[in-house]
């Protein structure tokens, strides 16, 4: 990025105070002075790529740059570096006037000093060791709270300016909560802060980080920041784009960082967790992280292109993240400007070419819901799941086996259908409804119900058979007293009947059928029984019913059980209607039979049985196979069992998540020619994994007697000497806190980023990082409670001059938080805030025509339970339709790793913030909550309401302007309200608290609107 | 990085490559100028900005026709093709070529479509756009065109981005990065989209890429509420709406004098440009002003949601000075199998885009707009002289990436020309050759921005609309 004006502030400076303590020429550092302008201006045609090299100059390496002319050290005047720089004939000068990159006055006496000063070069630094460096003193030992602020406040001092105040107690303590958990702290936990901090500031803060450190949420913020760079979605990407699970990675990554996982491990699991001896499934879970690439399902693909695509995008974000290095320059070429051939590209692109995965899922392993977050579970409880498992797994493999056994035992039976039901009437022997909806038992044993809940559940007790019973009938009856004279409390006298279940003694009992007499077109009864919320039965007459049928009268839908139910135990049968509000059923009764019913599909069963096997039909074999899975008890019912021994763990449903795998013979490696995978270079040869010779090389594998794998390469990464990992990390980790890092250019620490701005402060904590055993937590401490850190950001226009960007960090930064936290800020002074962890991806409320412009169109269904209000973080996303806030609030699209997010400030912005449905109704939470927190109506009451808005949102109270402001405006929005009653209770809460007429709760609304969409509720201040 | 930093390293962009050298303007001249002391330029990244160099033209319309249109069924009459149909072609052609689906045996197709030859330039067009026939003097016919992509998500990536993977910042992107918008109350960069679905590629084909995302697209959707979020939740009036901008605003200024931080003062004018858009994005979608002629001419209704009414909102949106219009149209992708074949499901895409494109550039050029505007038509690649085989009948081609025909219009292109000549087959290019990054350098050099010169750094390099190629076209240009 931008480098050159922040060195010459740098430059100035340093002139400056070299003259004031007068020494007797310039000091010229080669790697912050000489190297960037070599870089930028020359290695483009005179660096390290040797096959572009032009008139065989290269001034990368001293002896080749003296042994030209181009240097002559101690004596400028003839050296022709110099001299053709300073040349003013456009045939002469370098860099050619076409290369737009003249060197500047400046930039050519440095070299002059540079090469009087006998022209030494450095390695570049990052690629030095890293050196703990000795604290520097300070004059003003005071202002010290740790180590780091002795490396700021020196350079500080040397530089004349002041070190900022410290930010008011309030500011600090919704800095350190943003920072650390993105949420925004209660104003009860702000008040203790600033009760503890008025009387010992550096205890009020070190407990607050810890207790912010401890919470579970930590490892959500912090998490999030880790899955930017790991491209985490839950879509393949590409244009089709098809939904994949991925979420079991991301709760393993929440769990690792809550668990403060060294990083060093934390590295290994997930690079190479596969290859650790005897790997625990988290470890394989971690690998996941490599997994985050596209998969390109469109049709006719090159899957070996896209294969090819994968494994560069793990090289370069492998470099990305741990070397800071731009490693996908050398993919087509060698590196113009750092020391790493293509060679050394494809050696790296080697230990990556191994994996299973060919475009697709490849790899994969079973995980249940909440499994990443178990840490010590009951062994017997493991023992049984492990079991009801392999009992599934068994089942499911003689599945064929015993359909044809069943089919076999239908035509040995040679038994046409059955004698059909009789049914008989069954009063229940309890009920009632969740909701509240009164329930009455009329003559003939039917149920009549009122008007409950919008959405009512039903629980009914049947009393126990004297028989067995082989089915039950649900009937739907017409009551004069119901809408339309109808069976159902829809104004039309329709239901939607979403899901029925039966129970005996608590168990399930399984239903092998479902039929109707009637049902509305896409609203079958079989629908009842396919554990779907979203999916149900109703009984409207629309295009294809048949003809006469109507719809208030009497219907029904027939449950054949799979096994006949014992006599003797009465048996449970719960109705949930889940999908339209008001649209329960009205009249309801129950029939029992001892015989099934005669029925259209078990016609159908004998008539496909009855014909060979050669001559069915795929949809004949579709057919069977599906009527023979709903009779399959044994299936069923050992599925049953798993879900019960995952629910006695706490787990939900397994599902299948991508994994890390190589292959058992692996793949030859080339260099691929200009990058292209068509063209593999066979005359250099197959090549070993292998790391770049700039950087510490590999250790030998014992006994030198296989290929060197991704754990060679993982530990590597993570050796205590290496000079870019630790140096890196912890760069981010600052960047995170104060906007940018000590190198600005955090994702290139090659020869073209920038100088650090405190070298040896980043060697500090990189040693310390690394000597606390990798440590997050203790850096994250180390940083919070700096004087550094808890500075007030606050502008200091003396400073604009000398240091405009905070380089120095005279202050803190004002930051605007990242997409997910301005869901989670807004969450979180709403009071609807979820606070669960983990678990597959929700779905809140988003606008429509998200998809007017993409080929697939993804069925988003807004969740209406807590997952409504769960974090930003959870929010299900599609790489090529993400969910608009986040993507408007500059959250990157994740084709690719991202380190560091940049930030927008637009127009969408304000209209999404205003405006978005998601974000109104936190806005209409955060007004109720007023109204229920502060309950009096006048306007006193009204300004302490404003008061508890202020602490919600901003952690402080406002100003007397500020609350005059707010306060004439809630009063303004009242009056207009009060004359507009149709708005009024369009804009007031959906739940208005007791005694707030629907104009002050709609002027409540706009207020806790407005204080949403400032600066500073977005911001971290 | 902050915003701040970015429109500072936007300007210094200017000021260091954009011909006034660094070292000539005094540091606290750049600072002032940059915003640092308080000044207003640095609060709006939409901001007009100058370019490299006088430019011919201010805007451009790209008509992204999404799939691949068949150049030998709309612009190239090849009478060797009919001649050998059924064979197989030369091996001299096919040798080392891949295809989306087609395999090896795959014979020579003869077009089927009558074509003609019109306008002084004698350009062959085919039956199936009797309006472009009005326009074969208007536009510069490029017939030789050349990507590299086979696959319809990568290629429209490469169209759009200059690279075939998602993540990188889009054409309209790269534009108004570099020179801002004119329109105050309008996105500078605005996408409208018709047909059946959405392109494929998604979102990522206007995204910014790296850059900051004040320069993604802003996709309108043709009817109803034209962008995401624009309509104030029920019972906000616009007086209650203004009321409630007013405050924020207060309050931010409030924070603005406390923490001296112009960010906020962005944010201020952000507030102020989404109330203004919540009036002039439904201003924009209503065509009650437009003349009956005018929507006759595209075959545009009022109300409607069609692609001649997003070539119509495309005129209406450059006039209210917004820099970049996308339209996408999408299924030309003719394989021949059911819904893709060249005979009716060809007749009836070219029909829905023939007028509305045609009108589009002689509206342009009878209100004076032409000059100004860059009109691209085309699609992300041609299709194969092979014929392609689905359920057993040869009905469609294959994805063709080594020629194909897109036109170009206004901004300072000549006119009544063809540029671009190909093979007896329409195979390959044999003069005259454009490459997709040749095309983008071209747009760009007409809008006075140097495509070398436009960069930014990402991932320690330096980034552009063309990678490292690319060459203005010089021939087309007036």
């Amino acid at each position: 990025m931008y480098r050159i004006l922040p060195i010459a502030i740098l430059i100035v400076s340093e002139l400056a105070v070299v003259t004031a303590f007068g020494e007797e020429v310039l000091r010229v550092d080669f790697n912050r002075d000489i190297r960037p302008i070599l870089s930028d201006k020359c290695f483009q045609c005179h660096g390290p790529d040797e096959e572009n090299l032009k008139a065989g100059l290269q001034l990368s390496v001293r002896e080749s740059a003296v042994e030209a002319g181009a240097i002559r050290p101690g004596d400028a005047a003839s050296s022709e570096l110099l001299s053709r720089v300073l040349s003013d004939d456009p045939e002469e000068v370098m860099p050619p006037p076409k290369i737009k990159k003249p060197v500047s006055e400046k930039e050519a006496k440095l070299l002059r000093q540079w090469i009087e000063g006998g022209a030494e070069y450095k390695g570049h630094w990052a690629f030095q060791p890293v050196v703990k460096p000795s604290t520097p003193t300070v004059t003003r030992d005071a202002l010290i709270k740790n180590d780091i602020d002795r490396f700021i406040l020196s350079r500080l001092e040397e530089e004349g300016i002041e070190i900022s105040d410290e930010a008011d107690p309030r500011t600090l303590a919704r800095r350190l909560s943003l920072d650390l958990v993105g949420l925004l702290p209660a104003p009860e936990r702000v008040q203790d802060f600033v009760s503890q901090f008025e009387r010992d500031p550096d205890s009020a803060v070190e407990q607050f980080a810890d207790e912010l450190l401890d919470s579970p949420h930590y490892g959500e913020r912090w998490g999030r920041h880790w899955l930017d760079q790991a491209r985490y979605a839950d879509s393949n990407g590409y244009t089709i784009d098809g939904e994949r699970v991925m979420w079991p990675y991301r709760d393993w990554v929440i769990k690792a960082i809550n668990e403060d996982m060294p990083f060093d491990q934390f590295t290994i699991e997930q690079i190479a967790g596969d290859l650790l001896p005897d790997p625990e499934k988290a470890q394989l879970v971690a690998t996941g992280f490599h997994r985050n690439t596209l998969i390109n399902q469109e049709g006719g693909t090159d899957d070996e292109q896209f294969r090819n695509e994968e494994v560069v995008d793990r090289v370069n974000t492998t470099g990305a993240v741990w070397l800071g290095l731009t490693l996908g320059c050398a993919q087509c070429h060698t590196h113009k400007f750092d020391p790493i051939t293509q060679k050394e590209y494809f050696e790296l692109f080697a230990f990556f070419n191994q994996g299973k995965d060919v475009n697709n899922t490849g790899a994969t392993i079973e995980v249940s819901e909440g499994e990443m977050f178990l840490s010590e579970p009951d062994p017997d409880k493991m023992t049984a799941l492990e079991n009801a498992k392999k009992e599934v797994a068994r089942l499911e493999s003689s599945k064929t086996k015993r359909q044809l056994a069943w089919e076999k035992s239908l035509i040995d039976s040679s038994r046409e259908n059955g004698p059909g039901a009789e049914w008989e009437r069954i009063a229940p022997e309890r009920f009632y409804a969740e909701g509240g909806a009164p329930l009455a038992l009329l003559n003939d044993s039917s149920i009549l119900a009122g008007k409950g809940a919008p959405k009512e559940t039903y629980r009914i007790t049947l009393p126990a058979f004297t028989e067995s019973v082989a089915a039950i009938r649900l009937r739907l009856i017409p009551h004069a007293s119901l809408p339309s004279n109808g069976p159902g409390l829809a104004s039309n006298g329709n239901i939607v009947l979403n899901r029925i279940e039966f129970f005996q003694s608590g168990e399930p009992l399984l239903v092998a059928s479902a039929e109707h007499d009637h049902a509305q077109p896409g609203f079958s009864g079989a629908f009842t029984i396919d554990g779907k919320a979203d999916t149900g039965w109703a009984i409207n007459v629309g295009k294809g019913s048949s003809p006469g049928v109507k719809m208030n009268s009497e219907h029904e839908v027939n449950y054949v059980f799979a096994r006949r139910i014992s006599p003797g135990k009465p048996v449970e049968v719960v109705l949930r209607h889940e999908q339209n509000s008001n649209y329960n059923i009205g009249r309801f009764a129950f029939d029992v039979s001892g015989s099934p019913p005669r029925s259209i599909v078990e016609e159908k069963v004998f008539e496909v049985v009855g014909q060979p096997a050669s001559k069915r039909t795929t949809e004949d074999r579709k057919f069977l196979s599906s009527e023979f899975a709903k009779k399959d008890v044994e299936l069923r019912e050992a599925k049953l069992g798993l879900k019960k021994s995952l629910r006695e763990l706490g787990l939900g449903e397994p599902v299948k998540t991508m994994v890390m795998e190589d292959l058992p013979e692996g793949r030859e490696t080339f260099v691929h020619l200009r990058g292209d995978f068509l063209q593999e270079d066979h005359e250099t040869g197959t090549l070993s994994p292998g790391v770049p010779a700039v950087l510490p090389s590999m250790r030998e594998v014992p006994g030198g007697k296989r290929q060197r794998d991704r754990l060679d390469l993982a530990r590597w990464l993570v050796r205590p000497d290496h000079p870019l990992t630790p140096r890196v990390t912890v760069n981010r980790v600052w960047m995170r806190y104060f906007g940018k890092g000590l190198v600005e250019t955090e994702n290139d620490f090659g020869t073209q980023g920038s100088f650090p701005t405190h070298p040896e402060l980043l060697d500090w904590l990189a040693s310390e990082f690394v000597e606390s055993g990798w440590s997050m937590k203790k850096l994250h401490k180390q940083i919070v409670t700096s004087a550094t850190y808890r500075q007030a950001s606050r502008n200091r226009s003396e400073l604009n001059g000398i240091d405009p960007l905070n380089h120095l960090l005279a202050r803190q930064s004002r930051i605007r938080v990242e997409a997910g936290i301005v869901r989670d800020a807004a969450l979180s002074a709403s009071g609807l805030f979820s606070p669960e962890i983990g678990g597959p991806g929700v779905m809140p409320p988003q606008p429509d025509g998200v998809y007017a412009f993409t080929q697939r169109k993804v069925r988003w269904v807004a969740a209406n339970g807590p997952d409504r209000f769960r974090r930003a973080m959870y929010i299900k996303f599609f790489r090529s339709a993400p969910y608009p806030l986040l993507t408007t609030f500059d959250s990157p699209d994740f084709q690719s790793v991202c380190t560091s997010r940049v930030r927008s400030n637009t127009p969408l912005q304000a209209l999404t913030l205003a405006n978005d449905e998601a974000m109104y109704e936190l806005a209409q939470g955060l007004g109720a909550r007023l109204m229920m927190e502060v309950k009096g109506k006048d306007s006193v009451s009204n300004r302490d309401r404003i008061r508890r808005g202020y602490e919600l949102c901003f952690s402080r109270t406002p100003t007397e302007t500020e609350l005059e402001a707010v306060a004439n405006f809630q009063e303004r929005q009242r009056e207009g309200f009060l004359g507009d009653s149709k708005s009024a209770e369009a804009v007031s809460p959906q739940v208005r608290p007791d005694g707030f007429d629907p104009a002050t709760a709609a002027s409540w609304t706009a207020v806790a609107r407005a204080l949403m969409n400032t600066d500073e509720f977005i911001t971290r201040e | 990085m902050d915003l701040t930093s970015i429109q500072q390293q936007t300007r210094r962009h200017f000021f260091e490559k954009g011909g006034v050298g660094l070292g000539s303007i005094a540091l606290s001249q750049i600072l002032a100028q940059d915003g640092y002391a308080g000044g207003g330029s640095s609060e709006n990244p939409m901001a007009q900005r100058g370019a490299h160099y006088g430019g011919k033209a201010k805007n451009v319309i790209f008509m992204f026709m999404a799939g691949g249109p068949s150049h030998l069924e709309l612009f190239e009459d090849k009478p060797k093709l009919r001649e050998f149909h059924g064979q197989l072609p030369p091996e001299s052609l096919t040798k080392g070529k891949r295809f989306a689906f087609l395999g090896e045996g795959a014979k020579l197709l003869g077009s089927e479509r009558k074509f003609d030859t019109y306008g002084n330039v004698r350009m062959p067009l085919s039956e199936l756009l009797p309006h472009h026939r009005k326009i074969a003097d208007e536009v510069c016919w490029l017939r030789g065109m050349k990507t590299e992509v086979f696959n319809h998500g990568p290629a429209k990536l490469f169209m759009n981005t200059g690279f075939q993977v998602p993540g990188r910042p889009s054409m309209g992107s790269w534009v108004t990065y570099g020179i801002g918008s004119a329109s105050r109350d309008l996105p500078g960069f605005v996408v409208l989209q018709s047909g059946p679905r959405g392109p494929r590629g998604g979102n990522a084909l206007w995204s910014a890429g790296f850059l900051p995302s004040t320069y993604q697209g802003v996709p309108f959707r043709g009817s109803g509420d034209p962008i995401l979020n624009l309509n104030s939740p029920e019972g906000f009036t616009k007086n209650r709406q203004r009321d409630f901008v007013d405050l924020v605003g207060s309050l931010n200024r409030e924070r603005l004098s406390v923490t001296g931080d112009p960010e906020i003062a962005t944010r201020i004018n952000a507030y102020e440009m989404a109330y203004r858009m919540q009036t002039s994005a439904p201003e924009l979608m209503d065509l009650s002003g437009e003349s009956q002629a005018t929507l006759d001419l595209y075959g545009a209704e009022r109300g409607g949601n069609s692609y001649a009414n997003n070539c119509l909102l495309a005129r209406r949106l450059v006039e209210r000075g917004v820099r970049f219009v996308q339209l996408y149209h999408t299924d030309w992708d003719h394989h021949g199998g059911p819904g893709q074949t060249l005979g009716k499901d060809l007749e009836k895409v070219t029909k829905e885009v023939d007028q509305a494109s045609t009108a589009l550039v002689l509206d342009l050029k009878q209100r004076g707009l032409l000059d100004d505007t860059i009109v691209i038509w085309g699609g992300e690649f041609g299709r194969t002289p092979m014929g392609e085989t689905r359920n057993n009948k040869v009905g469609g081609r294959d994805h063709h990436i080594d020629a194909f025909t897109m036109w170009i219009a206004g901004g300072g292109f000549r006119s009544g020309i063809t540029y671009g000549k190909t093979d007896e087959f329409g195979y390959e290019v044999v003069d005259e050759k454009v490459h997709v990054h040749d095309l983008h350098a071209t747009i760009l050099h007409q809008l006075g921005i140097d495509h070398e010169q436009l960069t930014y750094r990402f991932q320690g390099r330096d980034f552009r609309l063309t990678d490292v190629f690319g060459n203005v076209v010089e021939p087309i240009l007036v």
